[in-house]
């Protein structure tokens, strides 16, 4: 390894990959650092890859990348105690171009990895950076747990990841709070092709994506998925770390109690379990975002909270993050200039684009559902029971059933309250 | 059906390091301030357990997802990453 590079990137993650590749894409020295012994062994997600921004990156990915299955159907379901209130939607049209696809990321990352290194980037595995190397107001470079010690380059690129030590530790951000972080616990559990198939509805190799919510995470923010890969199904559960602390939950039994609800249990009915994960999603949004961009450093992905949680995405903000954090580091090495006033323009194409869009857009979603558990705890069984009250058929007149519907919905909050809970929470979405 | 934490762990492969990456800064703290011992319930693989008067740290059990440091009301945790290489390895997602 040698001690000086153009660019390092901290985290062979979707988005540190990505910056490495379109880094060493243009010719750039780029050396890109991953603790785990291979890319893809720390990391987790609950399984959506959307093709974009990959597909313009490396045009029809999907046609050599290990994936599991594309996401022709997406369906929503409100579990009640031990019922729901579902909706889908499929489109073939999303078979091609492919819409998104499920992926078990251990494989995944490691090959697009390796598509970084082909395009001449250096990958050293099992290797932490411990401290970003500041000197005289910039960086330099990142403190290594190696002999060489110390790695030095005009560029840093920290996509180390949900915790992002290393932008803490240039006061980039400080701590996260509970209520910025989502504990997300998940199983993936074998189950034949033909049984997933079946039991989903799906031709051959196509999949379903399932969000739930409600029971499914008993009410406290967050949301449980259901993912069908090539022979496995990945299940999971997150909600905000402090709510789960709040209330005083093992995020696995969090998991369990979903997997034994019995819409889930029939769905997943003799899958194996294969391995149990868990990680943090950075759900603080838009509001959460740190400092960008100083003087020889840029922050992507994870690190900058870009997630956008009410819509599942992260890994394509962190591909995007990375390719606009490299084209950016390769404009100023070109200038000759890596200081903070050219690195700058970072933030700008961040916050111009769809990521700073979308996350101003539900910088109070998060925010309002955490601060007011109702919306989840209160009308979640509320909305089940005025559904059944309009499906039951029992000689009650419609107009007196829309009536208890009213009812149902406005239970113990009165129609002004309702009334309010429901245009808060559309401002918050819409 | 791997519904106990121990089988669900037993899934999980880990490259255990001989150091531990986390340590409870102040044991007192545990002892005298913090009633509820946060960390032992949303520890999502159960490394902390209280003995009785101190914190037992299972830290080789740990998969690195960092809500101890964050969720400890106190911030009496100090959080690393385990030395490059060791940790969790995970397999599949």
């Amino acid at each position: 390894m040698s001690l000086r590079y153009e660019a390092i990137v901290v985290g062979a993650g979707p988005a540190g990959i990505t910056a490495a590749y379109e880094l060493a894409r243009r010719g750039r020295d780029v050396l890109l650092l991953e603790r785990g012994p291979y890319p893809g062994s720390k990391n987790v997600m609950g399984g959506i890859l959307y093709t974009y921004p990959l597909r313009e990156i490396i045009p029809g990915f999907w046609e050599k990348a290990p994936l599991e299955r594309p996401i022709l159907e997406q369906r929503y379901m409100l579990l009640d105690d031990d019922g729901h209130l579902a909706f889908a939607f499929r489109d073939p049209s999303w078979a091609d171009p492919p819409n998104a696809f499920s992926v078990l990321r251990a494989k995944f990352d490691q090959w697009y990895a390796a598509q970084a290194v082909a395009q001449g980037a250096l990958l050293i595995n099992e290797t932490t950076a411990t401290e970003v190397i500041v000197n005289d107001g910039r960086v330099v470079g990142v403190r290594v747990d190696r002999p060489e010690g110390e790695v030095f380059a005009d560029v840093v690129i920290l996509a180390d990841g949900a915790n992002s030590l290393l932008a803490k530790q240039l006061g980039f951000h400080k701590e996260w709070h509970p209520e910025e972080v989502a504990l997300a616990v998940m199983e993936v559990l074998s189950l034949s092709k033909d049984k997933i198939e079946a039991r989903f509805n799906v031709g051959d190799g196509e999949g379903v994506s399932i969000e739930m919510l409600g029971e499914a995470t008993l009410g406290l923010p967050g949301m449980a998925w259901l993912y069908t890969n090539k022979e496995s199904l990945s299940i999971g559960v997150g909600v905000t770390l402090s709510s789960l602390r709040e209330a005083r939950m093992k995020p696995y039994e969090l998991l369990e109690r979903l997997k034994s609800h019995p819409t889930v249990a029939r769905l997943i009915e003799g899958g194996k379990p294969e391995e149990y994960l868990a990680h943090l999603i950075p759900e603080g949004g838009y509001r959460a975002i740190p400092k960008l961009a100083g003087h020889g450093v840029l922050v992507a992905g994870d690190a900058a909270q870009f997630v956008n949680a009410v819509h599942r995405e992260g890994s394509n903000f962190a591909i995007l993050s990375g390719k606009l954090a490299a084209e950016i580091v390769d404009e100023a090495l070109k200038l000759g200039d890596t200081s903070e006033n050219v690195l700058i323009r970072y933030r700008d194409l961040i916050m111009q684009g769809v990521i700073g869009s979308d996350l101003k857009k539900y910088a109070d979603t998060i925010p309002l559902i955490e601060k007011n558990p109702l919306y989840l705890k209160h009308y979640s069984p509320r909305l089940h029971g005025a559904v059944r009250e309009l499906f039951t058929v029992d000689g009650v007149p419609k107009k007196e059933k829309q009536k208890r519907m009213i009812e149902h919905l406005t239970a113990e909050r009165g129609k002004l309250g309702a009334a309010r809970d429901v245009w808060r929470l559309g401002r918050a979405i819409w | 059906m791997a519904s106990k934490i121990e089988e669900k762990l037993y899934l999980t492969r880990f490259q255990a390091a001989e150091q531990s990456h986390l340590t409870v800064i102040d044991h007192d703290i545990c002892l005298t301030k913090c009633e509820e011992k946060w960390c032992t319930h949303f520890c999502p693989t159960d490394v902390y357990r209280w003995e009785g008067t101190r914190m037992h740290v299972g830290y080789e059990g740990c998969v690195e997802c960092g809500s101890c440091r964050i969720g400890c009301p106190y911030g009496n945790i100090h959080w690393v990453y385990p030395e490059g290489g060791k940790g969790v390895v995970y397999r599949l997602a």
